[in-house]
Order: structure tokens, then sequence, then C-alpha cells
């Protein structure tokens, strides 16, 4: 991954329709596998396919490998898009929609069929050549739609929300495959999501909330050390509590917070600040055990609540939020009211002031 | 027990039936005029009704008021295909008053549209008059039936074709940019064949309304005479004897169309 930025968006603001977006600054490196996560409507379709070259932006410049983008068409940016949708080309079938690149492009005949061969076999999609896309799987559509855009040789891939629509497993498959043709394409990818897990896979996030980018920085950066309150929540910090510094040694400190002490890293030395802790770091125990654990609270379970296929939080009398599977709920045979220890390590916690 | 289920299911359909009985009385009025005019001709006068649709010259008028449509629809399809396809694309200063203008014809008395259509294209009108130059004259002539036919049908085939480019996925036109087409690849790769089933819908539904015409035809055209008009100059000299057989035979074939059109549309419902 190259150091120098390759797409950059300075102060770029944009009114479509129903979305704005505005003051975007962002740099992504080539190669990067770069994710813009935030919730519905925030507005990062738009600013995918203002790098696209789709609408006029308002204000701001956008450089593509140092050149402005202002006066470049979006057929002369060799950029790879792939919708939500896949937007195959409903009235034509499998080889015409993965070919049309390059019909419009005016190559060689012969040279078009040949590489639409190549593809079509890399994808594993040989057998759907002649098939109308509306009788594909929403698996498939997804791997025509990344051949059509691959098979232009595009520098960029820009994928909006890829993913969304898709079973777990064939989404895991396609999450799997997206980022091997990334290295093998040696791709500057940008992927826009709401989603969190997707996201984590990313080199680096960008979180975009109301049409502004409102942090930058790696999956482990954004997930578990965020910038604020907002980030917090977002990225779904269950734990964040205010406290107070009461002792520092050498970068380590005990915060009081209003039910219990907690022992983490910092960089500050004393006043007020606010731990953020996942609740995926919290290890709940009905007995205490001598490890390397700093922070051991003990409390008694609230509340208990499914939130998912796999998982339960439980909430804790102290405020502490944890998850668990269904198997470790069984095995610790967890009930509200039960009394427990709720374990995590002092780097398991990001201080902010 | 038979008559507390009756009851039941009048009570539950109440609303429904309620609607459906006042809403018989629109339709019932069409059935009435339509019927009775096919039992007076088909039933109790068949041999007058073969007779006057055997007629060459009912026939003649009868084909001079398809093609002259037909014409008209030509002219409106490929001159309103590119203003279409702008106005459903493009957003500019201006275009909510294009999109009055084009509806004008549909919103003003049709005598009023024959009347601006004679002033222009009369032989001393300001199209009329260079045109006669070349030998092309409107009054009571072809010409003058094609340009009224155009003039007061093309907002259908405009409206249907806007709504058709209107309708194709945004999505798909921005993808094609990206994969390098250009403006001329979208229009004819993408977005005519994805709305060449509204176009033809809108073509058919142009043809047709070109067909009914006749205010707008009588002031600049009155010769050579086209269908609704004959049916109308036969009732002002031999009566409704003479002028109904003709009539009934439009109906007929108007009803065809719209058959037609509804399968078609239903094709293409189908289809989304």
């Amino acid at each position: 991954m190259g150091l120098k930025s390759y797409v950059s968006l300075k102060n770029v603001s944009c009114d479509f329709e129903e979305f704005l977006i505005q003051d975007i600054n962002l740099n992504i490196k080539k190669e990067e596998f770069f994710v813009i996560l935030g919730p519905t409507g925030a507005g990062k379709t738009l600013l995918l396919e203002l790098i696209a070259g789709f609408h006029k932006i308002d204000e701001g410049n956008l450089y593509i490998n140092g050149e402005n983008m202002k006066n470049i068409r979006p057929n002369k940016r060799n950029i790879g898009f792939v919708y939500q949708d896949y937007s195959l080309f409903p009235h034509m079938n499998v080889r015409e929609n993965i070919g049309f690149g390059l019909k419009v492009q005016k190559k060689d005949k012969s040279m078009i069929e040949r590489k639409i061969k190549k593809i079509m076999k890399q994808f594993e999609i040989s057998h759907l050549e002649n098939r109308e896309p509306k009788t594909l799987s929403g698996g498939e559509q997804q791997m025509v739609a990344l051949a059509r855009a691959l098979i232009i040789k595009p520098n960029i891939l820009l994928l909006d929300e890829p993913f969304s629509a898709l079973d777990p497993i064939t989404k895991k498959e396609a999450m799997k495959v997206v980022k091997e043709i990334h290295q093998d394409h040696n791709l500057t990818t940008i992927k826009v999501t709401h989603n969190q897990d997707e996201a984590m896979r990313g080199d680096r996030i960008s979180l975009m909330m109301n049409g502004r980018i409102i942090d930058t920085g790696i999956p482990q950066e954004i997930f578990t050390s965020p910038k604020d309150e907002k980030v917090a929540n977002f990225v779904g910090i269950e734990n964040i509590i205010e406290g107070e510094i009461m002792q520092y040694n050498d970068g380590y400190v005990k915060v009081k917070t209003k039910n219990f002490n907690v022992n983490c890293l910092s960089k500050f030395k004393s006043g007020k600040v606010t731990l953020f802790i996942r609740p995926e770091y919290i290890v709940l125990s009905k007995q205490l055990f001598k490890s390397s654990i700093r922070n051991n609270i003990q409390s008694e379970v609230e509340e208990m609540l499914i939130i998912s296929k796999e998982l339960i939080q439980v909430t804790l009398r102290n405020g502490l939020k944890a998850y668990i599977t269904f198997n470790a709920r069984e095995d610790l045979d967890l009930n509200i009211g039960d009394k427990l220890y709720a374990s995590f390590k002092a780097t398991s916690v990001a201080l902010k002031r | 027990m038979k008559k507390i289920k009756i009851k039941r299911f009048l009570k539950s359909r109440i609303f429904y039936i309620c609607f459906a009985i006042i809403g018989s009385i629109l339709l019932l009025f069409i059935i009435i005029a339509v019927l009775d005019m096919f039992l007076k001709q088909l039933v109790f006068n068949f041999e007058n009704f073969k007779e006057v649709i055997s007629d060459p010259y009912v026939i003649r008028t009868i084909l001079l008021t398809f093609y002259s449509s037909f014409f008209a629809t030509v002219i409106a399809l490929l001159l309103g295909i590119p203003l279409a396809y702008v106005i459903a694309k493009y957003d500019f200063i201006g275009k909510s008053i294009i999109e009055s203008i084009i509806n004008l014809p549909l919103m003003i008395p049709h005598s009023v549209a024959g009347l601006l259509i004679y002033s222009i294209f009369m032989k001393e009108g300001l199209i009329g008059a260079p045109l006669k130059e070349l030998g092309i004259v409107f009054e009571d002539n072809i010409w003058g039936i094609i340009v009224a036919l155009l003039f007061v049908s093309m907002p259908i085939f405009l409206n249907s074709a806007i709504d058709g480019f209107k309708a194709v996925n945004p999505h798909l036109e921005r993808v094609a940019y990206s994969l390098g087409a250009k403006n001329r690849h979208i229009f004819f790769k993408i977005m005519l064949p994805l709305s060449k089933r509204t176009i033809f819908t809108g073509s058919v539904m142009c043809w047709a309304r070109g067909i009914s015409e006749f205010g707008a035809v009588i002031l600049i055209a009155y010769y050579p005479m086209i269908a609704p008009v004959f049916v109308y100059e036969r009732f002002n000299s031999e009566g409704i004897e003479a002028s109904a057989p003709i009539a009934l035979f439009l109906i007929i074939i108007c009803f065809f169309i719209f058959l037609l059109i509804y399968f078609l549309t239903k094709k293409s419902r189908q289809r989304k």
C-alpha cells in the first residue's frame, strides 16, 4: 500500500436531491481497502457517486492520483462501480452485461470475447453466460456486477453496500472474493456500508453521519477507542462511563466512577474522563480467578436481553453491559439476580477527555 | 343458518357492494349507448350495416383516418423521443413551462386547436405560405389532417415517453457511464431498449387519439373526409340511419385497439 494519497477529497460539499454532504476531507491511499461506515441516510452513496463523477461537486475538489477531477467525466475516470442493487442491465444476458464496458470502448471483438470468457472463469460464473439477470440469485448477480466492473481494468473499485442483500453464507463467501479481487487486481477499493462487521475488514474506516465524516482510523481505533460519545454509540460501545482519575502511575491510572473503580492506561494524569468499554470485552464469571486481568468488579445480573441469534446482552446492577453467547449462559447457569464478577483488561478500556 | 351466512357475507361486503352499484352507473352509461347502436345496426339492420361499410368511399375515409393518424404518430415518435428524453433526464430553467406547453393541446377545446392550426398552416399562414411555394398545401389536404392530428395527439405520446424514460433505474445509466459509455451509448443501448414498451404503448394511444379527432381537423381540412368528419357529414345530410353504421364500425375498431393497449401495458407491468 502506498503512503501517498491516491483518492483525495478536499472540503467537498454537495446537495443532491434529499441528500447533503458537507465539508468532506479524505485521503485514501493507493491499494487501500477503505470503508465508509455510517447509518442509512448519512450520504455515503452520494459520496461514492461524487468520486465516480455521477454528480457535480458543489464545493471543494476531488483529486485522483494528483489530478483534479473537476472536468473529467465519469466515462474517463476508469472507476468500477457496484451498486447495492447490482444494477445489471435487465435487457442483456450475463455475457452482454460483462462485455458492455469493452464494447462501448470499441475494443476488438475477439479480444472482448476472450476477456469475457477469462473473467467468467475467474469468477466461476461461466455456466451463467446466457442467463438473464432476473433469473440469477443475489450472489450470482453480485459476481456478474463485479466481473462487469473489473473487466475494464479499473484503478478504483467503488462498492455501495455490496453485501447487504445477501444471505449470511453467500455474504461470507462474497466478502472473501472481494478481498481477493482487491489484492489480485492491485485495486484501491472504497466500500460503503452500515454494517460494522463488514467495516472491520477494511484497512481503514471513516465514520459518516448526517453528511459529515466524523472520524477516520484503523478499525481497532474506531471500534475500541472512539473519538466521542456519538461515535461510541454508533460503533456499539455499550459502556460509556464518566469518571475521574484518582491515581496516576507511569501511564497507568485508577479511575473512580459512580459505581466502581477502573484500572486502565491513560495519557492524562488527572481530571474528569470518559471510559469506553466494548461489551464483548467483558468476561462474566461466578468465581474470581487469579489472572492478569486488572479489573474484576462484583455485581448482580439485572437484565438479560437476546440481541441476536447467538448473543445475549447481560446488564449488571452497576450499569455494566456484557455480551455472552447462549452456550456461555447455559454453562454459567446465569439467572437474573445472580452474583458474579465482570472482568476486563486494563487495555480493553479506552479513555477520552 | 344459511340466512345468517348470507347476512354476514353482505355485511362484510357492504362497502364494496355500494361502491360497485354507484360505479356501475357510469359503466352502464357507456354500455347502453354502445349496445343500443350494436343491436340497432348489427341485429335489426344488419343488411344496411353491411351495405354502408362495404361502400368504397366509407372504406376510403376510414383508411384515410388510420394512415393520417399513423403519419402523425410517426412524426410524434421521431420528434417526440428526443424532446421526451431531454425533459426526463435533464433539469434546466423553464422545464416546468415546457411541460405545461406540451400539455396545452390536451387542455384547450379542439375547435380552438383547429383554429390555431388553421391560422399558421393556411395558405397565408406563417408556415402555410412558404410551404405553399414548395407545393405543400395544408388546407383541404391530407397534410392539413396530419398536422391537426399531430397537434392534438402528441401530448399523449410525449407524456408516455417521458414516463418511460423516467422509469429506468438511474443506477443503470450511471454504471454504464462508469464503464466508459458515452451519451449516445446510454441512449441507444440502455434508455431506448428499456423504454421501448412504454414508447410503443404511447404510440398506439397517440394513434388511437388521432383516429377519434374531429374538432381540430374540420377547420383546416374538411375534405378529404376522415371518418369522424364523415360521420358528422352523413348525420347532417342523411340522418342517423346513414351515419350510425360507420360510427359503429369505428367503435369496434377502437375497442380492439384499446384491448391491445390493455394487454401491452399488462405485459409491461408484469415485466416490472
